[in-house]
């Protein structure tokens, strides 16, 4: 939805020099980004509480 | 004309236990014991045939080497086929051999859910509070790194010196479009201040360009000569380079790819003008180059970027499919891959942010870095290695890597249905489909034999040396219409 919206309204400084798939790149871009920041909200509560606790105790033999 | 591409993976998955005290060892028994008790009935493995000491290069040092598998460690058959097992303190799931780089995919995904499973049931058996995790990844951030090793079937008439040649550009490089990503760096004396990421688990890990070895000196054309098929006929070429992948499209283009580079090679139409001065070095280089841009020389001379390679073996490649026909890896999957390879090629040369949907590194990036950005994080800031660990975790509320918005490529109820039932293709269908109705029969299973106690002595061997025989077409009526294990092989005349 949100990009559809987006490809709708070209951004107003938009000159003809700007290449022609410009808003479509640039859309997917704020789609991606607000994707991202929801995902970053997300991991905060599901990053391991004490992180570096788990990376210390993340030990392996060493296999093939 | 190029043979059919038999594949399967290897994977050897991190383990961890919390809140009890366990090796590694004891953890992935219990894992393995608790899926088999919950799930199907123990036949074990037959090593008669097993030679991990063969050398390619045709000689054999057998008797040098530790023995690789200890027989008294936890080694199952599963009724699709697979085997699992405990493997250098690690638990291991090797895929039934698949005809496709498609019907691998849907079984590697199958062996995640049969770990996920597995963790599942092994928690259970420990006290309250404890817990056992595992990540499909391959190291630690500690040095210490463990495989997921890709198989195919080559023509033995092939000179083995020409494969070693011919697909080291593609090992170097592929790893742009499949690598993993992982947070730092494991080479000695560089940390995640140098390196803060980098595209390949494994890169780090390799020192030779051609051996032996699987644990030390890792080669990136491992020379492991054990086909569990025809030796006369056939090669398995045992892939260690690679890195486990959470993304559905990379493990489809790395075993696509791979294979189709192979049935090039078999044909020869890959060429030897893309021979690189420096392996080991370079496999480093692409690794630590996240701009793309560093050029790799090349023995002629001549500077390629990782890219540039990737295309030039693309371009071959979709000549190939013109000119001799993708027949050897599956016509349809063979169509598949070549456009997802140009698709991520294309989206990696214009913008690796576009292909966050396909290609891990450039996901586990992406995430890594915005994390990094919000709370002003530090390359050695332990968070952004747990966010790294946590991308493996196959613990469905904690993996990071189900969170990214990752194509799905494969139906879940074929990932269901290929956790207990064999591919039709191959060989594997009839092991997978014996083992499910003679439980009680099957003394013992491996990739190119069975033994069936059928109740008169000697225990009967039947042998399936050849990997395309023993598939559905051939053997779903005899295995369907025999009652029992002795009909079934007085009907295969065996």
């Amino acid at each position: 939805m949100a990009e559809r919206t987006q490809k709708q309204k070209p951004a107003p400084s938009r000159t003809d020099e700007t290449v022609e798939d410009a808003p479509a790149v640039a859309a997917s871009g704020d789609k991606l980004k607000a994707e991202l920041d929801d995902l970053l909200d997300e991991i905060d509560g599901v990053l391991e509480t004490n992180a570096e606790d788990f990376v210390k105790s993340y030990v392996q033999k060493g296999g093939q | 004309m190029a043979i059919p591409k038999v594949c399967g993976i290897e994977t050897e998955y991190g383990i961890l236990v919390r809140g009890a005290d366990s090796n590694p060892v004891t953890a992935s028994s219990l894992l393995i014991n608790a899926y088999l008790a919950a799930n199907s009935r123990k036949v074990g493995w037959d090593f008669e045939d097993e030679h991990p000491g063969s050398d390619a290069r045709g000689f054999s040092v057998d008797d040098l080497l530790v023995p690789e598998i200890d027989t008294h460690l936890v080694n199952a058959v599963l009724t699709n086929g697979a085997r699992y097992y405990v493997d250098h303190a690690h638990p291991e799931i090797s895929t039934p051999e698949c005809r496709t780089a498609r019907e691998a995919l849907v079984f590697d995904r199958a062996a995640e859910e049969i770990v996920w499973a597995s963790m599942q049931a092994a928690t259970a058996l420990l006290p309250a509070g404890a817990e056992i995790l595992c990540h499909k990844n391959n190291s630690d951030g500690k040095g210490n790194s463990y495989g997921c090793h890709e198989n195919y079937l080559v023509a033995r008439e092939v000179p083995f010196g020409r494969i070693v040649h011919q697909i080291t550009p593609h090992f170097v490089t592929r790893q742009i479009v499949v690598g993993a990503g992982k947070v730092g760096c494991e080479l000695p004396g560089l940390t995640a201040n140098d390196v803060p990421f980098q595209i390949s688990q494994r890169a780090d890990f390799f020192e030779e360009e051609v051996g032996l070895e699987t644990t030390l000196k890792r080669p990136i054309v491992n020379t492991r000569d054990e086909p569990h098929c025809d030796p006369n006929k056939y090669r398995r070429l045992h892939v260690i380079v690679g890195d486990a992948n959470m993304s559905e499209t990379a493990t489809l283009v790395k075993l696509g790819a791979t294979s189709i580079v192979l049935a090039m090679i078999e044909d020869d139409a890959v060429g030897d003008d893309l021979t690189l001065a420096n392996p080991v070095a370079a496999i480093r280089q692409v690794s630590h180059d996240l701009s793309l841009r560093r050029t790799l020389l090349l023995r002629d001379g001549r500077r390629m970027t990782a890219l540039e390679i990737q295309w030039a073996l693309l371009q071959r490649a979709q000549r190939y499919a013109s000119t001799h026909g993708l027949e050897a890896v599956g016509a349809e999957v063979g169509d598949e891959v070549l456009a997802l390879w140009e698709q991520i090629l294309t989206g990696l040369e214009r913008d690796p942010a576009s292909v966050a949907h396909q290609v891990d590194w450039v996901a586990k990036r992406r995430l890594v870095e915005a994390y990094a950005e919000r709370h002003d994080a530090r390359p050695d800031d332990a968070r952004l290695k747990a966010l790294d660990l946590q991308y493996h975790d196959l613990r469905r509320d904690k993996c990071l890597a189900r969170r990214v918005g990752l194509d799905v490529l494969v139906d879940a109820a074929d990932v269901r249905h290929a956790m207990t039932n064999p591919p039709e293709t191959t060989r594997a269908y009839f092991r997978g489909r014996c083992l499910a109705k003679w439980p009680d029969e099957i003394v013992a299973a491996n990739w190119d034999s069975m033994v069936f106690d059928i109740g008169r002595d000697p225990l009967r061997r039947v042998p399936m040396m050849e990997p395309l025989r023993g598939t559905a077409e051939s053997v779903a009526r005899l295995i369907d219409e025999s009652d029992t294990p002795a009909e079934l092989l007085a009907r295969l005349g065996s």
